[in-house]
């Protein structure tokens, strides 16, 4: 019965090979409805997957399903096959049910756009590999997935492809992240040697044999390099801003609630081995706290609606490595799952705004859209409140639960940090809210008098998502008794023993970031609504620090001078030209020259009849051949 | 005897395409038709009887089947002697089928001289099959060199404005290889009777002989060079693009999709099993070459401008990989080298079918000439993104099967060859996906692109032929890999038997 609940995955693949094969011959309608409904079924089977599971709870917590194996080499075995537990089905269900919000959600937003069956054909094949990704019962699969879900996000990054900066971004994307998964395969290849396996519980299994611990910090590290490719931190981010170059609906989807969380999913799923190493727990921490300030930063003072909001996607993310870092898995997940619905729902909000505004992004000619368009701008509020963490929004759960293991595990200076890119993401996001909605009209007129609310198709979805910003925090309340996710997630991943913070602290912290939050917005009302003028002088003050945030820290131009422009003079001007042109080519043509040159006689013979010459040599080793064998015969 | 009684089904194979071929140098050069219509039949039939001995293959033995054997010049001990093995299987089969779609897709690229052209081409095609079957050194070597022949002549007939120059490189690099490698046949044979052998030529005869290690290694280094250049392994490479570049499109795709492979699968039958103690002696050398080959390759391919050169230089890449797994000596790397010698047959030649197809339309191979290419050719797309992906190596298609099991294989040998050689995966992306993009992205702003015909049928046949193969392998590599588990087992229990290798 298991072995059915690969139709998770196979649902979305039945929708794509249908539009594939006759969805030219389909309406636009039929299309949109056979890829919505596939994404439909899939989260239903995961529903009826959850209930079977949770009346047949077994007591290892979790069950196998193998459909055959994949590759066989010696003693070199990748099944390909399921594993379903609390952890997999949360995840399928997040996915695929934000999945199916935001497939409703593009059927309004792409009805016109001609590319609009490729678009779900690839949107379904998303889906398909994404669901295989959180449901593969060893890495090797999960790769499949991973690899998967990193080739549909090149394709739809550069779905518009006549547009050079989205093929561009597109490239980009998938090798970046080609980068990250050098480091994803050597940590496999090293898994396999010493544990034999891929398998998620051979290697868990095997976890207590004495492997060394420079070698599970090499595993861990080298692992992480691909959750980093991923999931955009920090160095390896430099793609996803880019991203941003797809159609918007996309953007919610990969990049912003599903694919990128890949990375945080892959951490939290073998966090009994990070768990070993705490050298790689600290780098996490590290580099999820670093990203998350640093990419904040970069989303304070970006112009680009969809940039600021891919910002805080990055800076969110590395929350949820902080999170891993300091042993809250269960507090990476939740928010992981706050993150899919809020993040989603910012991320329509920017797309309705766009549809309306003719595809503006700049939201310095934006202001006071909220006239015209009353439910994105309620939704996107909501969202807002959620991502800021203010009570009793989504983010302010999940948020709280990454904040307090943090001061846990690594004590308050390292909380600062946490709590001061709170602050910069209250700052920012509301400096969007007031920007678009609310501030002063910076519209043309011309584009003004077009704009109009979204059709239902892309409003609907996100009053749902709205309404899940705010309650399915509730899942993740921070009292041992309600905390149904980490009653139902601590049956797979680790939770740190004896790290109950006391109620009183609990709260005193929770109003700290509250005051933050709450703090930032007022901030953000006063520059952006109240005494813009305030803003100016900012600037002027802070004009150097302010280019080097524009500019992204120069990371994109450091990357260039440092590794692709010497790659390709190398590549090009020393080893094609010089080595193999003048000297490997050159010595071979020399010889033959040479040769050439000893008898004229030679020439005449090349330059003449191909097929004679041809036929000289045939005739030539013939004879060589005979006189060998004579010879042989003979003696 | 074999499997199927007397049944010479191994022979029918070769020789189809040969009768063919005579048949068409009897048919006069105005019936252009016909020469077309026989080649594709009679490769067809030999492609359709070499799925059968995918059907009646035992899996679990490791040796010789549907083996055929006659005497020749017994006097010599030179035998007729035809086999297949779970090595050379599918080889065989590759063989057979890029055959066929190679003579589908010269329909209309060639226009002249037809006759000749494909009786070249069924020509070549025996003399391909019959390398991979030969169980017989001498026999080896004979259709190892007819095979020269008829390549010799599409590349300079039916290639491009310097392939006179391109057909000579091609043909006297590997002439000087095989020339030595004839001697040390020979040499072989004489030491084989110094011991007390009967005369034989009879490959598997010397696998069990005690050869001197110092004379193993001038042996094995007249062998190795013959196959290095077939392969070709850096810095014996420069033939290839020149060769590729001028090479009709059918040429390219056997060259690349065949010829390659007679290079690593002369490693793996002589080499290895005759010559341990040497290939353990010079693996750490052939490592290096091939670690060097996959990082050169895919740096020359990224720099190129013209895309078939691209894609020769991302051959020389992937056929190092296949010849690091060889090298590392482990059940992992050898089976992943056999199936990515499939898999590069496939990507690769499809590559250049793809590159064929654009080359028609557009009379050039120059990648600036191009750009938006999707939007005026929507259906070619899907078809150059699968086949680009698959030798990108991603999952779920051929090419990361054999380049994984590479992996696995080089690691457990060494780490440091697992972490050199995946370099190669970040490059793949990078050549290929910027290929990818200055052909398919970006504006339609040339009006001679935006006029392109899209693919019509028989492209359409050639190209979803080859895709679903990819993806087969790619979904469901059992199939393949059982078919040559028993095999490699046994050579590798061979090579481990007669020298007792320390890991290099």
């Amino acid at each position: 019965m298991w072995g059915l609940a690969g139709l998770i995955i196979i649902f979305p693949l039945l929708g794509l090979l249908i539009n594939l094969f006759i969805g030219n011959r389909l309406s636009r309608k039929w299309i949109g409805v056979i890829a919505c409904g596939s994404v439909a079924l899939s989260c239903l089977a995961t529903i009826v997957f959850a209930v079977l599971f949770h009346f047949n709870y077994p007591a290892e917590g979790s069950i196998e399903a193998n459909w055959y194996q994949w590759i066989v080499s010696g003693s070199f075995v990748v099944d390909f096959g399921f594993r379903i537990d609390w952890l997999s089905l949360v995840m399928a269900l997040t996915v695929s049910f934000v999945g199916f919000l935001i497939h409703v959600y593009s059927v309004g937003y792409m009805w016109e756009d001609p590319g609009y069956r490729r678009y779900f054909i690839y949107l379904n094949l998303f889906m398909m590999m994404m669901l295989m990704l959180v449901m593969a019962n060893n890495l090797g699969l999960l790769f499949v997935g991973w690899e998967g879900v990193g080739l549909c996000s090149y394709l739809l990054i550069g779905f518009w492809f006549e547009k050079h900066s989205a093929s561009e971004a597109g490239k980009k994307a998938f090798i970046v992240n080609r980068i990250g998964d050098f480091g994803f395969l050597l940590g496999m290849l090293l898994i396999y040697r010493e544990f034999g396996s891929l398998n998620f519980n051979v290697i868990e299994a095997n976890m207590g044999e004495h492997v060394a611990s420079q070698i599970i910090l090499g595993i861990a590290l080298l692992l992480f390099c691909g959750a980093a490719g991923k999931s955009a931190q920090f160095p390896l981010h430099v793609w996803l801003p880019d991203a941003m170059e797809g159609p918007t609906p996309v953007s919610a989807l990969i990049h912003a609630a599903t694919m990128v969380t890949a990375g945080v999913y892959m951490v939290s799923r073998m966090g009994f081995l990070y768990e070993q190493s705490p050298y790689a727990l600290m780098i996490v921490t590290g580099i999820g706290l670093f990203t998350a300030f640093f990419a904040a930063t970069m989303a304070v003072v970006n112009k680009d609606f969809k940039r600021v909001l891919a910002y805080s996607t990055i800076s969110q993310l590395g929350y949820m490595f902080a999170a891993c870092g300091a042993g809250a898995y269960v507090a990476a997940i939740f928010h992981l799952i706050t993150h899919a619905f809020f993040k989603a729902l910012l991320f329509m909000g920017s797309g309705s705004v766009m549809h309306a505004l003719g595809g503006e992004l700049n939201i310095e000619k934006m202001g006071g859209v909220k006239e015209k368009m009353k439910w994105t701008a309620l939704t996107f509020v909501i969202a807002s409140l959620a991502i800021s963490g203010i009570i009793p929004f989504a983010g302010f759960w999940s948020k709280d639960a990454i904040l307090a293991a943090v001061w846990h595990k690594y004590g308050p200076v390292i909380w600062i940090i946490g709590i001061v890119t709170a602050i910069l993401t209250a700052f920012y996001i509301f400096r969007l809210v007031f920007e678009v909605f609310y501030s002063e009209r910076r519209v043309e007129e011309k584009t003004w008098d077009h704009a109009h609310e979204s059709p239902p198709a892309m409003i609907r979805p996100m009053m749902i998502l709205a309404l899940f910003s705010i309650i399915i925090g509730f899942v993740g309340l921070p009292f041992k008794r309600f905390n149904l996710i980490e009653r139902a997630l601590a049956t797979v991943l680790p939770v740190a023993h004896g790290t109950e913070v006391s109620v009183a602290n609990e709260i005193i912290l929770m109003i700290i970031v509250l005051a933050g939050a709450l703090f930032s917005i007022y901030l953000a009302f006063t520059f952006y609504m109240k005494k813009r003028n305030y803003l100016d002088t900012l600037l002027a003050s802070f004009k150097k620090i302010h280019h080097v945030l524009i500019n992204k820290y120069f990371v994109d131009e450091i990357y260039h001078k440092i590794i692709i422009a010497p790659l390709w003079y190398v590549s090009d001007k020393f080893l094609y030209k010089i080595i193999d042109v003048f000297m490997i080519d050159g010595s071979v043509d020399g010889i033959a020259h040479i040769s050439r040159g000893t008898g004229k006689y030679l020439r005449k013979i090349q330059s003449g009849n191909t097929r004679s010459y041809a036929f000289a040599i045939v005739i030539g080793m013939l004879l060589i051949f005979i006189y060998y064998f004579w010879k042989i015969h003979k003696g | 005897m074999n499997q199927l009684g007397m049944f010479p089904l191994i022979s029918l194979i070769i020789f189809l395409p040969l009768a063919g071929a005579i048949l068409i140098a009897f048919i006069p050069s105005r019936f252009q038709m016909f020469h077309k219509q026989l080649a594709f039949v009679f490769s067809g039939i030999s492609f359709i009887s070499s799925l059968a001995l995918m059907i009646f293959f035992n899996f679990n033995s490791p040796l010789l089947q549907f083996m055929e054997r006659h005497e020749w010049i017994p006097q010599l001990g030179i035998f007729y002697h035809v086999g297949v093995d779970g090595i050379s299987l599918l080889l065989v089969l590759l063989t057979t089928f890029l055959s066929l779609v190679a003579i589908l897709a010269s329909f209309n690229d060639i226009t002249v001289h037809t006759r000749g052209y494909y009786a070249s081409m069924l020509l070549l095609e025996t003399g391909m099959i019959g390398v991979f079957v030969a169980a017989d050194m001498i026999l080896f070597y004979i259709f190892w060199e007819a095979m020269l022949i008829p390549m010799y002549f599409i590349i300079g007939i039916w290639g491009g404005p310097r392939r006179i120059y391109a057909a000579v490189k091609f043909f006297l690099y590997t002439l000087v290889g095989s020339l030595l490698m004839l001697v040390a046949i020979i040499v072989l044979y004489k030491i084989n009777i110094s011991q007390g052998g009967m005369p034989t030529f009879e490959i598997s005869k010397f696998y069990n002989m005690n050869i001197d290690a110092s004379v193993q290694v001038w042996l094995f280094l007249a062998f190795a060079l013959a196959f290095a250049i077939k392969v070709p392994m850096f810095p014996f490479h420069t033939w290839l693009p020149d060769a590729h570049v001028e090479a009709p499109t059918a040429g390219s795709v056997l060259l690349a999709g065949v010829l390659l492979k007679m290079g690593t699968y002369g490693f793996i039958r002589f080499c290895i099993p005759i010559f341990p103690d040497a290939c353990n002696k010079f693996a750490l050398f052939f490592i290096i070459l091939s670690i060097i080959g996959i990082i050169y390759g895919a740096l020359m391919a990224l720099v190129q401008t013209d895309i078939k050169r691209l894609v020769a230089y991302s051959s020389v890449s992937h056929l190092g990989l296949v010849m690091l797994g060889i090298f590392v000596f482990n059940i992992q790397g050898m089976e992943g080298a056999i199936i990515q010698m499939v898999n590069h047959g496939l990507s690769t030649g499809a590559l250049f079918l793809i590159v064929g197809m654009l080359y028609q339309r557009r009379h050039t191979r120059m990648l600036d000439d191009y750009g938006g290419v999707a939007k005026a050719m929507p259906n070619f797309f899907p078809f150059f993104m699968i086949i680009t992906l698959s030798s990108i190596g991603l999952p779920l298609l051929n090419g990361f099967i054999g380049e994984f099991l590479i992996l696995v294989g080089a690691f457990t040998a060494r780490s440091i060859y697992g972490v050199l050689a995946a370099t190669g995966i970040i490059l793949s992306a990078y050549y290929m996906l910027r290929m990818f993009k200055k052909v398919m992205f970006g504006p339609l702003d040339k009006k001679e692109n935006a006029s392109l015909p899209d693919i019509g049928n028989r492209e359409l046949a050639i190209l979803i032929s080859v895709v679903a193969l990819i993806i087969l392998i790619g979904v469901y590599p059992q199939v393949f890999l059982r078919s040559m588990d028993a095999s490699v087992e046994n050579l590798l229990q061979i090579f481990l038997a007669k020298h007792s290798i320390m890991t290099p």
